[in-house]
């Protein structure tokens, strides 16, 4: 039963998925589901944040390595928690001024927005901004000419790159271009796609279209094939052992 | 006793693939050349509208179209336009929408191939499956890390668990992690997502269990972070940097962290496998792990490691549409050709037709 109940939910949410997709008058079925789900996972934040209370206060009361960390963690979640669940300093909406409670928690100027503003996304683009580093230690990595492929690797990039910027414009700018022309021949246009730009777009457009397309081509039939075996109960490993 | 989820779905497939298959074909707008000439309809040269591109029965919309309520309009031309019947608006609006037959055909046929291949392959017939080096990988890795004393990160993507490569992500856990309790290796799992983390400890603990180790089950070890995607990966990194693990898996749905997440691993000399079905995020997995499950050999997990002839099965029918994609891409191609060399109507008109009903 254990597993039997979760099997049938998951089957019968995703056939009204499906359903509903295709047959108009159901279409509100579908849209239930969602709802569904996102109840589910709107209640599952009590049980992530009860979690993340539970192991970070185990990590400061057995004084683990980095338990500063957990501190810290702690301290924020609580205050972020309370600022926006209190709505400290929000000012009560113009409609109803006698409700205290009833501005909204993340308005200009309250605490919550601050810490949104003033920590929270500083310390995002931090983060993502590391990704330019990581992007040029993983290119000189893959861009090293060991092989055939990786030299063809190389040089492609190596196109591309070029073609993206104004060098790449300047460098081959004596290569007579078939934009102005009305009528190019076929030889006039072989020509102008030598120029950087356009060979980079030509590379873009022809290779890795196709190497892109024949990769998503195998992921959608993978995730058909995933769904129709989680919704005909064939695969049932994501719900553990096969022992009810 | 039966399953009955496996009852419904053999008992319910052939006759819903009969049905739809009937209202698919019947639905989709049909080709010029197959339509019959609109007797009742002033003979125009209008060009086709931006509203249906090229459709081809634009040119000689019957008159009853104009006379239809206005709340009704737009979908009442459009349908007027296709040269649908009354009988087969009413079906539209009410049992099936047939602008999404050919799509619906298109499933049907390949679901069909799959539920065939798997029945084919209960029936005991062998299927053979390449080698998938990355799920190979996954013994080696973790025998690296009992070796060395390390633990052996697990991290399922960054999506709920309403993904379904989340869902995937858990069938190479369950491998990961039964691996790990025959090896006595520790397995953390920190999620971004606290419905990943109570199916990841149902998943774990089912595999230690399975692994003959249920005392060595330790839940506390799959546990929730945040669902702030950046927050998330500096909380990996510092645990990466920290305490070093041997081994890493990125298994799921993945987006800018990727490469932040890998080069990481990286760094700290982990033997580092990725699989996700994000075709943006491949690239930088590739240069920075071990081994990489790319798109489809990802979703081939499941049955590839549960090795149960149905799942291969799968595989099979998979193999099927591909044959089927392969196939349409090239009569694609060869129509466009010599449609365009030659100056067929006939065939322009179909090349149009494939491009404006089939593939949309």
């Amino acid at each position: 039963m254990k597993r039997t109940a979760p099997l049938l939910i998951a089957s019968i949410a995703g056939f009204v998925m499906i359903v509903a997709y295709f047959i108009p008058k159901t279409q509100t079925w579908g849209e239930d589901v969602s709802v569904w789900f996102d109840i589910l996972a709107a209640i599952a934040f009590i049980l992530g944040g009860g979690n993340l209370l539970r192991v970070q206060l185990k990590k400061i009361s057995d004084r683990r390595p980095g338990w500063g960390y957990a501190l810290i963690t702690l301290i924020a979640f609580v205050v972020m928690l309370a600022c926006g669940l209190l709505k400290i300093g929000s000012h009560p909406n113009e409609q109803y001024p006698a409700f205290a409670w009833s501005g909204t928690y993340n308005q200009t100027g309250t605490p919550f927005w601050w810490m949104y503003e003033y920590l929270i996304v500083p310390l995002q683009s931090t983060i993502f901004a590391m990704l330019a580093f990581y992007v040029a230690s993983a290119a000189f990595r893959a861009f090293r000419a060991k092989n055939v492929e990786a030299i063809l690797l190389l040089g492609t990039a190596f196109v591309i790159l070029l073609g993206r910027t104004a060098a790449g414009v300047f460098l081959t700018d004596f290569i007579p271009s078939d934009v102005l022309i009305e009528n190019p021949t076929f030889l006039q246009h072989l020509v102008s796609t030598l120029r950087l730009e356009n060979l980079t777009v030509f590379l873009m457009d022809i290779f890795n279209t196709a190497g892109n397309r024949a990769i998503m081509i195998g992921i959608a039939l993978g995730t058909a094939s995933v769904s129709l075996k989680i919704l005909l109960g064939v695969d049932r490993s994501y719900l553990g052992s096969g022992e009810d | 006793m039966h399953n009955p989820i496996r009852w419904m779905g053999r008992w319910s497939v052939a006759p819903a693939l009969v049905l739809l298959a009937a209202l698919a074909i019947g639905g989709p707008c049909q080709p010029a050349w197959s339509q019959d000439p609109q007797p009742t309809a002033e003979p125009t040269t209008q060009e086709p509208t931006a509203e249906a591109p090229g459709e081809p029965a634009q040119a000689s919309a019957p008159e009853e179209a104009a006379a239809l309520p206005e709340e009704a309009g737009t979908e009442a031309t459009a349908d007027a336009a296709s040269g649908r019947s009354e009988s087969m608006q009413w079906v539209d609006e009410h049992i099936f929408d047939l602008d999404r037959g050919w799509l619906l055909l298109v499933v049907l046929i390949f679901c069909g191939s799959v539920v065939f291949w798997i029945a084919h392959a209960r029936s005991g017939r062998p299927v053979k499956v390449r080698k998938i080096a990355g799920l190979e990988a996954v013994d080696e890795a973790v025998g690296r890390a009992t070796e060395m004393g390390r633990s052996v990160l697990y991290i399922p993507g960054i999506q709920d668990i309403n993904e379904i490569q989340t869902i995937a992500s858990m069938t190479v856990l369950a491998r990961v992690s039964r691996t790990a309790a025959e090896y006595d290796a520790k397995v953390e799992v920190p999620t971004s997502r606290s419905l990943v983390m109570t199916t990841a400890r149902e998943t774990v603990q089912a595999a230690y269990l399975s692994a003959g180790r249920p005392d060595a089950y330790n839940q506390d070890l799959i546990y929730y972070v945040t669902d702030e995607q950046f927050g998330y990966v500096a909380y990996l990194q510092g645990l990466m940097v920290r305490e070093k693990p041997a081994a890493c898996f990125y298994m799921g749905a993945f987006y800018a962290e990727s490469l932040i997440l890998a080069e990481t691993g990286n760094s700290i000399g982990a033997i580092q496998v990725a699989g996700t079905a994000m075709p943006a995020q491949l690239p930088f997995f590739v240069a920075a792990c071990d081994y990489t499950l790319i798109g489809e050999e990802f979703f081939a997990a499941s049955a590839y490691l549960s090795g149960s002839p149905e799942e291969l099965g799968s595989l099979k029918g998979q193999d099927m549409g591909k044959m089927i994609v392969g196939g349409l891409l090239i009569l694609g191609v060869i129509l466009t050709t010599l449609a365009s060399a030659t100056g067929s109507e006939v065939l322009q008109h179909f090349v149009d037709f494939l491009t404006q009903n089939v593939l949309t």
